[in-house]
């Protein structure tokens, strides 16, 4: 496979490649963040996920389209306000959801997935009727297009590379509001154990409302980043439900750290076996891999430890 | 047809039979073009019990509307009702109004087999406009050959098929491959090919027809794969062909994958203006670029059997009643063309037929014309497919395709090619 190439090109082509797999990395890491927080921390399968991400994926087509008609010149920065809407938005809705429906299954685990797959299904047919059943078209500002040139044979995508430092940056800012603030100390004292949590006088109501609207606005900044890479049509979220969930399970739930490691294994297993097999034979050998490990780890690969 | 014509007497004719005779020809020039109901009675032409009246003929449309396959199959539908709008103003089918009962498959297989099932045994429609995937299709099949229906199926598909209750009105496998493949090692020097396809039975079939016909013109498919539908991530793949440096892409990727896939190929600096690699693609009509954007497939190469921008009066005239239906903004695809000609074709089997009867439809289909249609003359194939030029289109960056290359003769439809059975 490689007997015609110069050391030059074979080293230029590897770089490529780990740039590759790491923004597959941080692709799996900003889909799973929100679902790791609600999911992981409130044990709530949320099935509609990927309809909060292709909500703020549409968040961002109905501002760039804004900005196209009244405000051109603005156009090149449009896409950080998309994205704060993004997260307004998706959040507003996931604490509506957790308000009128989920609330009322904390303690039937099993029914929050129906439900959630009922909403998801709700939500695709709303946006096939308000946004029309084909795909849209989000226009990227030029800037964010192209590849950036390291040296004359190693080129990297800008979108890539902003989707890495949106990676790192949402996982700090989590990071900094799970361990470092005052309501990251609620919800893991929630997660630990909720009736002593009620007892000493933390509102685990308006906590749990909370943690759910903020993995709901996680999702929507995902979903609005992804419309550098990928499709925004009213059924486009199902593209991401399996790896988000399979990223999630397989770092183990109630773990961030868990989630972000089994994001960077999935996804660096996944590029290098998609380049030395067929995009097919890697997913499979993936599958088959964390289906593997999961049988003798249960618990995915870090596990929280708590007194049930 | 012309022995059945009545033979010209020449005997003198009476001065009240001439006046007669001109009242009723100057009458039928005043009525709307199209065969009067009353020439049809219904007993005669509707032998079989089909939902067919003195005034009204029903047929069905079975498309999904809901689910992810609506993207590809609103567009389908659109163009159906639109033929069936036309043809009632023209004066109907035999003189009969058609009135439609639309059904949704939902993009869900034995939907689609029990929609068919209730359109043929409980509405007894007359014919049924319908499917998308080649799954759906397989699905209805069995319920059309059971109960003796016909089906006009829109999309261009791998071929290998050939039924008596289907007329498919897009193009089989080889004929959309082959001419864009002597095409491009004609006129642009292609030598090297990389195939890449949705892992599915289309793109699948369509690469091995390709790779068959590249490998017989003695040049070189440098690599081969696929990707599971709905894949979002292609960056591997895009280093590969980096790697492998082709002179042409050829590219069967559809669905979701289709935008992430021409997203991540402009990111990663690979402009297809420059034709270094040449993007061809038989899987992009102007209904995906519209979720691509215009912006990101600049450039690329489709090949295909109608492109929106053709430029004949036909498809002019197409084009604007389409837009006046569905406003300004909407775009035509390849497959929403070939939905078009599903009720025109089988109004005009069910004239050459003189009856609605499955049977007699089937037999007449054979050999029909349509010099009416967007694409230009079509014509059914013994096969039951039909006979179209292919055609080339260059993507430009307002999201509609400039036709570079046309066959200058009708292709034909040959579904079971040696050698892939």
């Amino acid at each position: 496979m490689f007997a015609d190439y110069s050391w030059g090109e074979l080293l230029s082509i590897f770089a490529m490649q780990g740039f590759a797999g790491l923004i597959l990395f941080s692709v799996f890491v900003l889909m799973a963040l929100g679902l790791a927080i609600i999911f992981g921390q409130m044990g709530v399968i949320n099935m509609a996920h990927g309809e909060f991400m292709i909500l703020g994926a549409y968040v961002t087509y109905l501002v760039s389209r804004l900005f196209e008609t009244y405000m051109p010149a603005l156009f090149g920065i449009y896409f950080f306000i998309a994205m704060a809407l993004a997260f307004v938005v998706a959040g507003a809705l996931g604490m509506v959801v957790e308000w009128t429906l989920i609330r009322r299954l904390y303690k039937r685990p099993l029914d929050t997935l129906l439900a959630t797959w009922g909403l998801s299904l709700i939500l695709q047919q709303l946006f096939r009727s308000v946004f029309g059943p084909r795909e849209v078209g989000v226009t990227i500002p030029q800037w964010m297009m192209g590849s950036l040139p390291l040296t004359d044979t190693i080129e990297v995508p800008i979108n890539g590379l902003f989707v890495m430092v949106l990676a790192m940056s949402i996982s700090a800012a989590i990071y900094v509001l799970m361990f470092r603030s005052r309501w990251g100390l609620q919800v893991r004292a929630v997660v630990a154990n909720r009736t002593m949590a009620d007892a000493v006088g933390i509102n685990t109501e308006r906590t749990d409302r909370l943690t759910f609207g903020i993995g709901c606005g996680v999702a929507g900044v995902a979903g609005a980043a992804f419309t550098m890479i990928g499709s925004t049509g009213p059924t486009s979220g199902q593209l991401y439900i399996v790896d988000t969930f399979l990223v999630v399970v397989f770092g183990g739930a109630g773990s961030l750290i868990g989630t972000i490691a089994s994001a960077f294994s999935i996804s660096q297993a996944q590029s290098i076996l998609e380049f030395f097999l067929s995009g097919s034979m890697a997913k499979v050998l993936t599958l088959l891999a964390v289906v593997g490990i999961l049988m003798v780890r249960p618990q995915g690969l870090f596990a929280l430890k708590l007194r049930k | 047809m012309t022995e059945k014509t009545p033979k010209p007497t020449f005997a003198a004719p009476s001065r009240r039979a001439f006046l007669t005779a001109s009242a009723a020809l100057s009458a039928s020039l005043f009525l709307p073009k199209g065969l009067r109901a009353q020439d049809f009675p219904t007993a005669a032409v509707n032998t079989t019990g089909l939902a067919v009246t003195d005034t009204e003929v029903t047929v069905g449309i079975l498309h999904s509307v809901t689910g992810t396959m609506s993207i590809s199959e609103t567009g389908s539908v659109q163009a159906e009702k639109l033929a069936i709008e036309q043809i009632n103003k023209m004066g109907g089918v035999l003189g009969r109004q058609i009135k439609f009962v639309q059904e949704d498959g939902a993009s869900d297989w034995p939907t689609f087999a029990e929609k068919a099932r209730k359109l043929l045994v409980d509405n007894k429609v007359a014919s049924v406009m319908g499917c998308w995937t080649s799954a759906s299709r397989k699905a209805v099949l069995p319920v059309f050959e059971q109960y003796n229906g016909m089906l006009y199926y829109p999309t261009f598909y791998e071929g290998l098929e050939q039924s008596p209750n289907v007329i498919y009105t897009g193009q089989e496998a080889t004929q959309q491959i082959i001419a864009g493949l002597d095409w491009v090692t004609k006129t642009k020097g292609a030598k090297s090919f990389y195939l890449l396809g949705s892992d599915y039975i289309w793109p699948r079939t369509s690469n091995k027809i390709a790779r068959k016909h590249i490998e017989k013109l003695g040049l070189e498919v440098v690599g081969e794969e696929y990707y599971p539908l709905g894949h979002t991530q292609f960056n591997s793949v895009i280093n590969k062909i980096k790697l492998k440096k082709p002179d042409v892409i050829y590219a069967i990727v559809v669905g979701g994958s289709n935008v992430a896939f021409y997203k991540q190929l402009k990111a990663a600096g690979i402009d297809m203006t420059k034709e270094k690699p040449l993007l061809l693609t038989i899987s992009v009509t102007e209904d995906e670029i519209l979720g691509i954007g215009g912006e990101n497939i600049d450039g690329a190469y489709a090949c295909m059997k109608y492109f929106q921008s053709l430029d004949n009066p036909n498809n002019v005239d197409f084009v604007k009643a389409f837009k006046e239906m569905y406003g300004n903004d909407i775009v035509i695809g390849d497959v929403t063309q070939a939905a078009y000609l599903g009720p025109w074709l089988w109004k005009a089997a069910v004239e050459k037929a003189g009856s609605f009867d499955i049977d007699k439809i089937k037999e007449a289909s054979p050999g029909i014309e349509l010099p009416t249609a967007p694409e230009g003359y079509v014509k059914v194939h013994e096969n039951h497919h039909l006979w179209s030029k292919t055609r080339v289109g260059h993507a430009q960056a307002d999201g509609q395709y400039k036709v570079v290359f046309e066959t200058s003769d009708l292709v034909e439809p040959d579904p079971f090619p040696e050698g892939y059975q």
